[in-house]
């Protein structure tokens, strides 16, 4: 049963042949729309019987139940996994899973490394401005003045702790890199265009343009000490400004 | 057909490697085993196989899990500082159960240490340097056609027990240049990888597969075990079959010998001339030799102990294979040490020379 007929003419897809089971994640944790959409984008694709997942350590790892092939080991490690994936069998989608932590702090050597040589693999990450797992620690993308477990009077550059990375403008300035953009979940419209990147990020992939990446931002409502609806609504009016949505690099080949 | 060349160890480690059909490596430069990725640069794209070079050797290492994960026989490098980053992915590596090849060209340390020979990663190699209480199997090679062949080897014995395997060379193993004779060997039969991730639908049975480091959790069959003590039960028969099955040393002139040198590597091949020397002078001297240093041929020196032999270790360090030897007589036999301090000359470039060890041989026979 991939598919139901929900009522009216609206046409529900899931739980499908990849969305076997729910994401883990706390109330109004938003790593399972992440999930979802892979779900259904490699279905669309007809990709999902051939996708590896590298997966990160970490809240947003827990794709990991997917239901395609996955291979997880160490925190920020995740780049160079895919790496070695993708170059032995091409014909596998490999893409990664991280969170920003994962990606841009333990993982940023991984991370930078397959962006120069231009590994032609897909790079996700999640932003949710601080650690989740480990229970709310600063994350290199802690907005300033964001109070964390570890920056309990709010992050401060002046005190040391640097200001946010922007991840996906980064990605974009790395000439090996095919496709860089940022999306969110705060509206149906944003969730839909996030979609959209994740798509074109594969799609990079298949057409072997180049290294694809996406950053999402995503509500981490507990670690925040806010409800679900007000998470959502603290990502549009103190995340979006620090990290604009949109595309920031879409080429057909790198050069 | 064979081909018969001078090349040197590092380079032997390519041919080995080749002839074992090693489909990808991944590693980062460092000396003294530079020439190992330079040949891997030259060798694998012309055979439409797969060399990366990595960010680092943190990223080699998480090439070769991901490599690994995939099914594929992957290898990689290093030295001294190198190896020392390498230890999470060794975690890792033994925590997945996955099959794949190190060299080690041993430097002098600790930290940058020297640039040269020395065997002072031994302790860290045999004892695994990452958490968790895992183990390599460590093969120590002395002659150029020895790496050869001990990389083919640790290919098998990667893939047999689904575990790492470490080649442990130096930087005089490394660079000396011997014959060597470049051939393919056949260690038999090995099992199937039904674990490895290919794309769910490329599987037979259409059922995606998850390789991880949470041992003992996660989802079914082919590689779960009902829960985390389980696994560690699974884990410790591994290791222990490896114990009982793979021990492998060289035994030289030590059937009716009074003194037994210890020795692996290069010195064992000083020691070879040393006792050779004494052997003339009549002195009842031989040589055991470690070609697995892990496990350690600890039931050989157990027997000459119990048989009145007294024991001579070589090693170009402060003392770490003494630590198993000592183990190994548990007190029935005097041990004694030679080590980096008995070098030549007292810089990285000294070395420990077979009159040196004449000498040692005397005062103690």
């Amino acid at each position: 049963m991939s598919e139901r007929i929900a009522a009216g003419k609206v046409k529900v897809v899931g739980p499908g042949r990849t969305l076997w089971m729910p994401v883990p994640g706390c109330p109004g944790c938003q790593a399972g729309l992440v999930g979802r959409i892979i779900a259904d984008v490699t279905e669309e694709m007809g990709l999902d019987g051939k996708a590896i997942l590298s997966d990160g350590i970490g809240c947003h790892s827990g794709v990991a139940v997917l239901n395609m092939d996955v291979v997880q080991g160490s925190h920020g490690g995740a780049p160079d996994m895919a790496t070695a994936i993708k170059r032995l069998s091409p014909d596998s989608l490999v893409f990664t899973v991280q969170g920003d932590g994962d990606c841009i702090a333990i993982g940023a050597g991984s991370f930078i490394g397959a962006l120069t040589r231009g590994e032609v693999i897909t790079i996700i990450m999640v932003n949710n401005s601080n650690y989740g797992t480990t229970g709310g620690q600063m994350a290199p993308t802690t907005l300033t003045g964001q109070k964390t477990t570890t920056t309990p009077l709010g992050r401060d550059a002046a005190s040391g702790h640097g200001y946010p990375v922007r991840v996906a403008e980064l990605a974009a300035t790395f000439r090996s890199v095919a496709y860089s953009a940022r999306g969110a979940f705060t509206t149906p419209a944003n969730y839909q265009r996030t979609k959209k990147y994740i798509k074109t990020a594969f799609q990079k992939q298949v057409d072997g343009a180049g290294l694809g990446f996406v950053e999402v931002l995503a509500a981490c409502p507990p670690n925040w000490h806010l409800s679900p609806v007000e998470a959502v609504k603290w990502i549009e009016e103190k995340m979006i400004p620090e990290f604009p949505l949109g595309e920031f690099k879409n080429v057909d080949r790198t050069t | 057909m064979t081909d018969r060349m001078l090349v040197q160890g590092n380079e032997a480690v390519g041919w080995g490697a080749l002839a074992a059909e090693c489909d990808g490596f991944f590693g980062y430069p460092i000396t003294p085993q530079n020439e190992i990725p330079e040949f891997f640069a030259r060798e694998m794209p012309k055979r439409g196989r797969v060399f990366v070079q990595s960010q680092s050797e943190t990223g080699a290492i998480m090439m070769l899990y991901g490599g690994a994960a995939a099914g594929f026989r992957v290898m990689t490098s290093t030295s001294g500082p190198g190896w020392s980053l390498m230890q999470e992915g060794m975690s890792h590596l033994a925590a997945a159960e996955l099959p794949c090849v190190v060299v080690l060209v041993q430097r002098g340390g600790p930290g940058q240490g020297s640039i040269r020979h020395a065997q002072m990663d031994y302790r860290c190699v045999t004892r695994t340097g990452g958490s968790g209480g895992y183990r390599n199997i460590v093969l120590a090679p002395a002659s150029v056609q020895e790496t050869h062949d001990l990389v083919q080897l640790a290919f098998y014995l990667a893939d047999k027990y689904s575990n790492p395997v470490v080649v442990l060379s130096d930087g005089v193993m490394g660079l000396v240049a011997e014959t060597l004779e470049v051939k393919k060997l056949d260690f038999g039969p090995l099992p199937e990888k039904p674990w490895a991730v290919k794309g769910r639908d490329n599987h037979k049975d259409k059922v995606r597969r998850y390789v991880h480091t949470y041992p003992g959790s996660g989802p079914p069959p082919p590689r779960g075990y009902a829960n985390y003590v389980r696994w560690l039960e699974h884990i410790g028969e591994k290791y222990q079959e490896a114990t009982d099955r793979e021990v492998r040393y060289e035994s030289y002139r030590a059937d009716d010998a009074r003194l037994l040198l210890v020795a692996y590597g290069y010195v064992s091949r000083v020691c070879k001339e040393a006792i050779d020397n004494a052997r003339a002078e009549g002195r009842k001297v031989g040589l055991i030799r470690p070609v697995t240093v892990w496990p350690f041929p600890s039931k050989v020196i157990k027997e000459k102990a119990d048989e009145g032999c007294r024991f001579l270790v070589v090693e170009d360090s402060l003392g770490q294979m003494v630590d198993d030897v000592q183990m190994s007589v548990l007190g029935r036999a005097e041990v004694n040490f030679m080590g980096l301090l008995s070098r030549h000359i007292p810089t990285d470039a000294g070395m420990i020379l077979p009159g040196r060890v004449l000498e040692e041989i005397r005062r103690l026979s």
